[in-house]
């Protein structure tokens, strides 16, 4: 109990700083009647944690699925599908103030079928292993041909699909948050259904059957669930790297790695996480902004070297 | 010998991975009843392994049928044939480090609701079954500082917490010394004659399947090169046929005793 309550707090306060804090000073006794914090920050803070909490929940239920902890959402290709869809899109100056997200989510879904497809083995079985194989494939070939429209492209046009590339959420409206909340409820309910069967998994395909689970299916569904997932993040805020991969491990080291608390934690932490990130983002260089995806990665990084080392001496126990 | 519903009937099964040339399985047939220690023996690649997988309802039969507590293996939903049937399967990954107690409650995932949590009953099971398995001791250690013979025990205890009528072995006592061999043979024995269990193990030592199995298959190519009580099995014939190696059999304990020779015959 002590730790939800920890975290929570932890929560709090990253969305209460990215509410306060700003480029634009907001004495705090105008924080509810300022239209900066109305309709800017507030939505921003929001989507930052649906944001985060998905990356979190599909970062935590792809490493059970492949069965490797060091897999990230943006692993299976989705980075790569949805980043060749957005440079489309801005390529091609496709107007509208939805044309980028669409052709963004677009482009994660295309990639996700395709890896999907690969990752069938004999047409019947989704073989994890190929499945991040397959990832790694589609997401070199897509950002091959990204930086081949992004070389073609106008110099305005460039500036703007590098930033998306590297992700932020400064598209926050509340029109993005309503969509966002009533999209996300369905992957992450399928993911808590499962999250059982994705203890089992950890000892393998063969011993989770034996133990009562029906492996086919439940692959079938984390893999989609978690995808559209990431699919939805991707597509708001473009590719913000290393939340997928590092909150599902900072976790375990609290929650243990039972899914049935560790999904819920980790979507909190992932919260709450790009909350702290974005916060920073938007203040370190203030008046301008950074990508958030740089922070995560000036962050994400070294913790993640740090995580390595002790996983690393985990394993040399084993 | 009882008449009642075996747990585990094949009968007439033949099967062909996709692609071979032979038949992996060859018109078997083996009936596992409550209070009854089946074991399964053979050279490498005559078929053990293929047995447990289409026993257990994963691979179909090209041919012939498979029931498992008088229903079609086929026709079982995982979760409760689960509740059914316990597994101790040849390999088994550790991905996240897991403690005892935790890997043993994943045996009453079967029992469980999808929502709901575990219940007083569900640990109270997960106890029963370290219990038996003597490795209540255990309980609070991390899997990796086990003993080999320690995380068998562990993993049976796994399969008993998931209240099973019929446990499947695949070769537990690979790798382990004698005494953990020989504790892992007396446990399941027990587990049958005190918990009326059926059992069935596959296993490479001939000479433990003859002193504690109450019938013993003898596999060859996919085909039953004998099958019953092990003094009518393990003769000295059909063990070197079947082996393809000179013994000597010799009786201990009213149970036939192979003595492996040291130069194969002139004419073998």
């Amino acid at each position: 109990m002590r730790r939800w309550l920890g975290l929570g707090a932890l929560l709090a306060v990253a969305f209460v700083g990215a509410v306060v804090l700003g480029p634009a000073h907001v004495a705090l006794r105008d924080l509810a009647s300022s239209d900066i914090v109305l309709s800017l920050r507030v939505p921003r803070a929001l989507l930052a944690l649906l944001v985060g909490g998905s990356l979190g929940v599909a970062g935590a239920s792809l490493q059970a699925l492949v069965r490797n902890p060091l897999a990230d959402p943006f692993l299976l290709g989705l980075s790569g599908g949805a980043g060749l869809g957005a440079v489309l899109a801005i390529a091609l100056h496709v107007a509208g103030p939805w044309a980028l997200p669409l052709a963004a989510f677009a482009g994660a879904l295309g990639a996700m079928a395709l890896v999907y497809r690969l990752g069938l083995v004999g047409g019947a079985q989704l073989d994890p292993r190929v499945l991040l194989l397959a990832g790694v494939a589609v997401g070199a070939f897509a950002g091959a041909i990204t930086t081949a429209i992004v070389s073609l492209a106008e110099a305005a046009d460039l500036r703007n699909a590098f930033l998306w590339l590297w992700g932020g959420l400064s598209g926050a409206s509340w029109d993005t948050v309503l969509v966002m909340a009533a999209y996300i409820p369905l992957p992450l309910v399928v993911l808590y259904a499962a999250a059982r069967p994705l203890d089992l998994l950890a000892l393998g395909e063969e011993p989770a059957t034996h133990l009562g689970a029906d492996v086919e299916p439940l692959k079938r569904r984390v893999y989609i669930a978690a995808s559209m997932l990431t699919a939805a993040a991707v597509a708001v805020s473009g590719v913000i790297g290393f939340v997928g991969l590092i909150v599902p491990h900072i976790t375990r080291l609290v929650w243990g790695h039972r899914h049935r608390a560790l999904l819920p934690a980790a979507f909190l932490a992932g919260g709450a996480l790009l909350l702290f990130a974005d916060t920073a983002a938007r203040v370190a260089v203030a008046p301008r902004e950074l990508p958030v995806g740089i922070v995560t990665a000036l962050v994400g990084v070294p913790l993640f070297a740090v995580l390595l080392r002790r996983w690393g001496g985990a394993g040399a126990r084993a | 010998m009882s008449t009642a519903t075996p747990l585990l009937s094949v009968r007439g099964v033949t099967y062909r991975y996709p692609g071979a040339a032979a038949d992996a399985l060859h018109d078997l047939s083996l009936d596992v009843r409550a209070g009854e220690f089946h074991a399964v023996l053979g050279p490498n690649g005559s078929g053990k392994t293929t047995l447990v997988r289409v026993a257990l309802g994963l691979v179909a039969p090209d041919t012939g049928a498979v029931d498992l507590a008088g229903r079609r293996a086929a026709d079982w939903p995982r979760r409760a044939l689960a509740r059914v049937v316990g597994v101790v399967a040849q390999r088994e990954d550790n991905l996240f480090p897991q403690q005892v107690r935790e890997t043993v409650l994943l045996g009453r995932y079967p029992h469980l609701s999808m929502w709901g949590a575990e219940r007083p009953a569900d640990q109270a099971a997960v106890t029963r079954a370290l219990e038996r398995c003597d490795a209540l001791g255990l309980a609070d250690r991390w899997i990796w500082t086990l003993s080999g013979g320690e995380y068998q025990r562990v993993r049976l205890a796994r399969a008993l917490a998931q209240e099973p009528s019929l446990l499947v072995l695949d070769e537990p006592t690979a790798s382990l010394d004698l005494r953990h061999e020989m504790e892992m043979f007396e446990l399941v024995r027990t587990l049958v004659d005190r918990h009326g269990l059926a059992a069935l193990m596959i296993t490479h030592h001939v000479n433990l399947a003859a002193r504690f199995a109450d019938r013993v298959l003898l596999l060859a190519d996919g085909r039953s090169a004998a099958q019953g009580v092990p003094a009518a099995v393990l003769t000295h014939d059909t063990v070197e046929r079947v082996f393809a190696w000179p013994v000597a059999i010799a009786p201990f304990d009213d149970r036939p005793q192979m003595i492996p020779l040291r130069q194969p015959k002139e004419s073998a």
